[in-house]
């Protein structure tokens, strides 16, 4: 009988307005930017500058050895290398990078950057709400404001975060043990300076991503 | 002469005239259909509701629609056309007798004798259209059902789907 | 207009007596033309706003159908909406295409505004509130109406666009079929009453019999009749399910895709009005107009215009609530429905109006209802029956494939 498919149907509507009211599993709107889903760990979106401590300018891992630079896809990453240098994530002078920009209208957060990168200097962030202005400058991102705290990166990828400390504690005891043995009383022989060419710190495989 | 009847003869005279005039088919029956409109304003004028009101639904609303359909999928214009034709002189001249003869008509259909403005006609009820129509007018209303009926087939048949012939023995939907 | 009837509190022709009151103010010249003016500018007012009302009524409505909230940001409760809409409507660039016909894409949108609201000429909104009580005023509703389908064509044809130009085809053809039957089914209303007149329609429903008011929707010609308008006002307003001339994931807004701006806008709000319209006269032909749905002196003694008010917000949560539920028709569907099952059933309702008129009214009708209802009842199953699909579902058979 013709209208009866047209009942059910209104009854159906009529349920859900009614208790769209009653329950609130019913309603799954999220009221953004109140209410945010949270994000999955291995969510990205622009990649950010690890730097360790309390200074951005002292702590800062990359070391501008521009590997990321070269492997980018779209060439977003502009580094110049400085011309002095400063201790670097595990203790051995290295130069740092004078500027470090990414253009983020043209990075496609491919994550080859922080794959490629030797010593964990750089990772990818989460944040996305980035709005501005200024469609050149605004998202044209210097070393300053690519630089965000090894506690920031703890918040945002704890289990990457945990492994890279980790690792990079391995690391840092290695050198300090290298530097004690060579400010130990040296005995001129090739196994002390092979011993010490072994100890210069290598880029370790395996780090986990 | 009131000023009520000259906009309406101006808005009909002025619709009807830019059908002929205008280049654009289209616009021609737009502008035919303004002729319609102050028709139907000068029945409404007269007094006779009925007439008026049908007048815009059937004119406006589906003939001139109807106009603007045929024109739009037939009418193909490569080039912009002539307004005045060849013949323009006996169109004129044709034009001119049919206004002359029912000038004339008009003319002795209020004889001097008839013309008292002072009573004017009490206006036709829907009531008394029903009542002609049913006992009077009976017999023209018939035929003219049959003629609609005739049309409506015909329609039917025009558009029908070959495939969809009732005399072939298918379950086609 | 006399000050009349039983029941007329002053509450209730709050509106005649000031009007009377006004037009006593101004001098004798001048009063016909201020007795439109004060008459139409209430009509201005009310209607827009109540479209307004409308617009985040539906919007919220159909949000919580969908289990989801509507849009809650602009004012409390997002009640403020309409204004952001009305605002961003103005505010927008007016662009009109060069190829486009600039005269005739103009005025389509003037005359279907100017049509929409001058179908409220005829509709009493309240007791001896009528702007014009016309002899024929159900004939000139219906007459203004069918302007519109011209506005319709103007807006597809000129704006020179293979896409408004074939929303505007389905969208006349979709009206024209609709019309038919929408006349037809407020023919038993008018055979009821005697009279073309919206007025007298509705004084003839105003009555009581004891508690139970005079309506027509409680004749079992007039359910049949308020059913088959009631499809036929929808799909006359271009509502889903019928709003396939405008449908917006299909031919993206048919016959008004080249409009922008407050000419959108005015699309918009014609449709809304047309739609209120037809409601409206729905509420006069078959639920009694302005008057109250039961004798009792608690109904009675509400003014006539909150009635008619409340029951036109009856037939707009109607007409939302079967926007959230029932799927676009197709074009084939439409028209099949318009021609094959409301128009024979129209034509079947005015004869059982006949019938109900010259049967005998027995002690609570029972006789004439019975025969009536079942002279109604049989072929709506039978024609129902012959509109099912014939076609049988089968799996599908990939020919090509593996």
């Amino acid at each position: 009988m013709i209208g009866t498919g047209i009942l059910k149907g209104l009854a159906e509507t009529a349920r859900n307005f009614f208790l769209s009211y009653v329950s609130k599993d019913r309603l799954t709107t999220v009221q953004y930017p109140e209410q945010r889903l949270p994000q999955i760990e291995a969510a990205r979106n622009f990649p950010f500058l690890v730097y360790d401590g309390a200074e951005w300018d002292a702590g800062m891992r990359c070391v501008a050895c521009q590997i990321c630079e070269k492997e980018c896809p779209p060439k977003c990453i502009f580094i110049e290398k400085s011309k002095d240098k400063k201790p670097d994530a595990v203790g051995k002078p290295q130069f740092y990078p004078a500027r470090f920009d990414i253009d983020i209208s043209v990075c496609m957060s491919c994550q080859i950057c922080v794959e490629v990168c030797p010593f964990d200097a750089i990772k990818m962030d989460v944040e996305f709400d980035l709005p501005t202005d200024d469609r050149f400058a605004g998202l044209m991102l210097d070393r300053h404001k690519l630089s965000k705290s090894n506690e920031y990166y703890h918040e945002i990828h704890p289990t990457e975060a945990t492994a890279v400390d980790t690792a990079l504690d391995a690391e840092r005891a290695k050198a300090a043990a290298a530097k004690a043995a060579a400010a130990a009383p040296k005995p001129a022989s090739p196994a002390a300076t092979a011993a010490s060419a072994a100890s210069t710190p290598k880029p370790t495989e395996g780090e986990s991503k | 002469m009131t000023a009520t009847f000259l906009i309406l003869a101006a808005i009909t005279v002025a619709g009807t005239a830019a059908a002929m005039g205008l280049r654009n088919a289209v616009h021609c029956v737009l502008a035919l259909t303004a002729g319609f409109a102050g028709l139907a304003g000068l029945y409404l004028y007269l007094g006779a509701q009925f007439v008026g009101f049908t007048q815009i639904m059937v004119y406006v609303g589906a003939v001139a629609i109807l106009a603007v359909f045929a024109v739009m999928m037939t009418h193909n214009p490569g080039e912009p056309e002539e307004i005045f034709s060849r013949f323009w002189v006996w169109g004129a001249v044709i034009a001119g007798a049919v206004f002359l003869t029912l000038a004339r008509a008009i003319r002795l259909a209020f004889a001097p004798a008839d013309a008292t403005p002072a009573t004017p006609a009490p206006s036709t009820t829907v009531q008394q259209i029903g009542d002609a129509l049913m006992h009077r007018y009976v017999l023209p209303l018939e035929i003219i059902g049959l003629l609609l009926t005739a049309a409506l087939i015909g329609a039917v048949i025009i558009a029908m789907d070959p495939k969809d012939d009732p005399t072939l023995e298918e379950d086609a939907e | 207009m006399i000050v009349a009837a039983v029941n007329a509190g002053s509450v209730d022709q709050v509106f005649v007596l000031a009007k009377h009151a006004l037009l006593a103010r101004t001098p004798d010249a001048l009063q016909p033309l201020a007795s439109a003016i004060i008459s139409i500018i209430p009509l201005l007012v009310v209607f827009p706003s109540l479209f307004a009302i409308t617009t985040v009524l539906e919007r919220k409505g159909l949000g919580r159908m969908q289990n989801r909230l509507g849009p809650n940001r602009v004012g409390p409760f997002g009640l403020l909406q309409p204004a952001a809409d009305g605002i961003k409507a103005l505010i927008k660039e007016d662009v009109v295409p060069a190829a486009a016909d600039q005269l005739v894409h103009f005025f389509a949108p003037v005359i279907f505004v100017a049509a929409a609201f001058v179908a409220y000429a005829v509709l009493p909104i309240g007791r001896n509130m009528v702007i014009v009580n016309l002899n024929a005023g159900v004939l000139f509703f219906f007459a203004v109406g069918s302007v519109v389908e011209l506005s319709v064509f103007m807006a597809g044809w000129s704006s020179r666009s293979k896409y408004s130009l074939l929303g505007a085809m389905r969208a006349i053809a979709q009206m024209i079929s609709y019309e038919v039957p929408l006349v037809l089914a407020s023919v038993p209303a008018i055979m009821q009453a005697g009279s073309l007149s919206t007025v007298d329609i509705v004084n003839a429903q105003a009555g009581y019999t004891g508690i139970w008011p005079h309506w027509y929707l409680f004749t079992p010609w007039g359910i049949v009749g308020f059913g088959l308008f009631l499809i036929a006002a929808t799909a006359e307003s271009n509502r889903s399910p019928f709003d396939l001339p405008e449908g917006e994931s299909e031919i993206i807004a048919g016959y008004f895709i080249e409009y922008s701006g407050f000419k959108f806008a005015l699309f918009f709000l014609a449709e809304y009005l047309g739609m209120f319209a037809t409601s409206a006269l729905g509420i006069t032909l078959f639920l009694g107009g302005w008057s109250a749905p039961l004798g009792i002196s608690l109904f009675t003694v509400v003014p006539s215009y909150i009635w008619f008010f409340a029951k036109l917000l009856g037939f707009i949560c109607f007409f939302i609530w079967i926007r959230g539920t029932l799927p676009r028709l197709r074009m084939d569907q439409l028209m099949g429905f318009a021609w094959k099952f409301i128009l024979p059933m129209a034509l079947l309702n005015i004869f059982v109006t006949g019938l109900w008129r010259f049967l005998p009214a027995s002690p609570l009708n029972s006789i004439r209802w019975i025969v009536c209802a079942a002279v109604l009842a049989a072929p709506c199953v039978v024609l129902s029956m012959s509109l099912k699909q014939k076609k049988k579902l089968l799996i599908r058979t990939y020919h090509f494939a593996e």
